[in-house]
């Protein structure tokens, strides 16, 4: 795509996203996007924070459900038979793993969309950068908890597992996406790179998934996803709602990390303006002879 | 698609022998790698004959690093990249057609180092039809997924630096499949490792790679 269209399709994604515009100075309560539409037609538009009422009822709820899941995981449910209090990582460690596997597939169908010429907007690459890194993030508490519950049940911290193995390396594999996406350049060029690198990487995913089955693994196989899941009444409800806590916020910060994505865009295109006229008032300050319309250098 | 393939592939090997980036560089390195993991293993020679499959496919990886990035250095001077785009070219053969030099560059590499382990780890040869076969399926798998990624890292000032870091988790599947493979084929496996079972995940994850890399590269040359 050349240069021009890039822009327009940009300034178009910039128009939806601000919707109906409200009237300036319309408060603190205004969504985050109409800020950053207002702040994108007047450049004095500053944005405090990537907060809005959705993403503070999202977080809100996140730690509700959290706490909830803490209590029911920690006090209500049993010990195991064989495992004891270790049994209670079920509540934390196969949610954060499905959310890894959520940011991940999240950011490929986002990279599709992108590849798709006729979806292709700036949103669709903003949406992939959030959810990969927060499934980075998640990625790595899957290996830290599963690394915790590893050392008691199976004697050490990390074995060369089919499971644990392929994890590692979904990791690896989008820390070089990541890394990737920060390289810099042509935005349109580097989308279309990352997008292609998301959709091959991803590709990891459902190997992951079923390494369990396919390989002789010390993992154990799922849990829930069977004819007759293996674990009933309030064990079942409290790891169901752990799933509800971790999802929304999986949610909460996929929408923040958007929003920041949506401020860095911002920045890319008004920061150079803004910074020149900044240091042109500033010049107009210290020889407090206002703007110089000859345009010489002295 | 390829007639253009050959036609980029010939090309690219043809730069190859005149110049001999390959083998005055790439390939002492090769052994280079394996003389280091002498001096790793103290020179455990029961150690080294028990993990010969392992380092000499890890020594490969290496050494496609390499060749990968040498494979997009003759691109970058020049305006290569460019006439190359201009030359109506397939996309999809210009893909196949690197994949293919870098084939041809892995496959001598892999007889010299083959020659090595053999010299230097004191290895024999059980099945050789197991072992070329490897050969082929992940020399391509290695081609197909490097040729790919060099295209995505072509161009970018850091492309030294991010190329193995996306490369190498990639591959994994890789050196864990020949390493398998070879393992069986020279009798260093514990027992009962189906070294055919194996080549069929290198085969699947060639087959995806050249899928991907040939459909891949329509987007990567029109844009950049």
């Amino acid at each position: 795509m050349n240069p021009k269209a890039d822009t327009e399709a940009g300034s178009i994604d910039r128009v939806r996203e601000g919707g109906s515009q409200p009237p300036l100075g319309s408060g603190k309560a205004e969504p985050f996007a109409h800020r950053v539409a207002q702040g994108a037609s007047s450049s004095s538009g500053r944005v405090t924070g990537t907060s809005d009422r959705v993403t503070r009822i999202l977080g809100g709820s996140t730690l509700i459900t959290a706490a909830l899941t803490a209590w029911l995981g920690l006090v209500v449910t049993p010990p195991d038979k064989v495992q004891g209090q270790l049994v209670r990582l079920i509540y934390v460690h196969p949610a954060v793993a499905t959310m890894c596997y959520a940011g991940f597939g999240l950011c490929a169908l986002a990279s599709l969309a992108y590849l798709w010429p006729r979806t292709r907007t700036r949103r669709w690459d903003r949406l992939a950068a959030a959810s990969a890194e927060v499934g980075v993030v998640f990625c790595v508490l899957t290996l830290v908890t599963g690394s915790i519950w590893g050392r008691p049940t199976w004697g050490v911290w990390w074995t060369w597992d089919p499971r644990l193995t392929i994890t590692a390396l979904l990791c690896a594999v989008f820390i070089g996406y990541l890394a990737l996406r920060r390289t810099g350049g042509d935005p349109d060029a580097l989308a279309k790179r990352s997008a292609i690198v998301a959709v091959v990487c991803v590709l990891l995913v459902p190997v992951d998934h079923e390494a369990t089955t396919w390989w002789a693994s010390l993992h154990q196989t799922s849990t829930l996803l069977r004819a007759n899941p293996l674990i009933h009444g309030e064990q079942l409800y409290t790891m169901l709602l752990s799933f509800v806590a971790f999802g929304l916020g999986f949610a909460w910060l996929v929408l923040h990390r958007y929003r920041v994505e949506v401020l860095e865009d911002r920045y890319a295109d008004e920061g150079f303006d803004n910074a020149i006229s900044e240091r042109r008032a500033e010049g107009g300050v210290l020889t407090g002879a206002g703007p110089r319309s000859d345009g010489v250098a002295p | 698609m390829w007639r253009d393939a050959l036609l980029v592939g010939s090309k690219d090997l043809r730069i190859e022998f005149r110049s001999r980036v390959t083998t005055t560089q790439v390939a002492p390195y090769a052994v280079l790698v394996l003389v280091l993991f002498g001096f790793a293993f103290d020179q455990d020679q029961n150690l080294l004959t028990k993990a010969a499959a392992g380092l000499f496919w890890v020594a490969v990886l290496l050494s496609s690093l390499l060749a990968v990035q040498r494979s997009y250095a003759i691109e970058a001077t020049d305006g290569a990249r460019d006439s190359l785009r201009l030359s109506g070219l397939d996309p999809a053969g210009i893909f196949l057609g690197k994949t293919l030099a870098v084939v041809a560059e892995l496959l001598v590499l892999e007889v010299l180092l083959g020659f090595g382990v053999v010299v230097l780890f004191g290895i024999e040869l059980h099945d050789p039809a197991l072992l070329v076969v490897t050969c082929l399926a992940a020399s391509v798998g290695l081609a197909a997924a490097g040729t790919l990624y060099g295209m995505i890292a072509a161009g970018l000032r850091v492309r030294e630096t991010l190329l193995p870091l996306l490369i190498l988790p990639v591959v994994a599947p890789v050196l864990l499949g020949a390493t398998q493979a070879w393992m069986a084929a020279l009798g260093t496996a514990g027992g009962g490792t189906d070294g055919w079972k194996w080549l069929s995940l290198l085969i699947s994850f060639t087959v995806i790679y050249v899928a991907a890399g040939s459909l891949a590269f329509s987007i990567l040359v029109e844009e950049s």
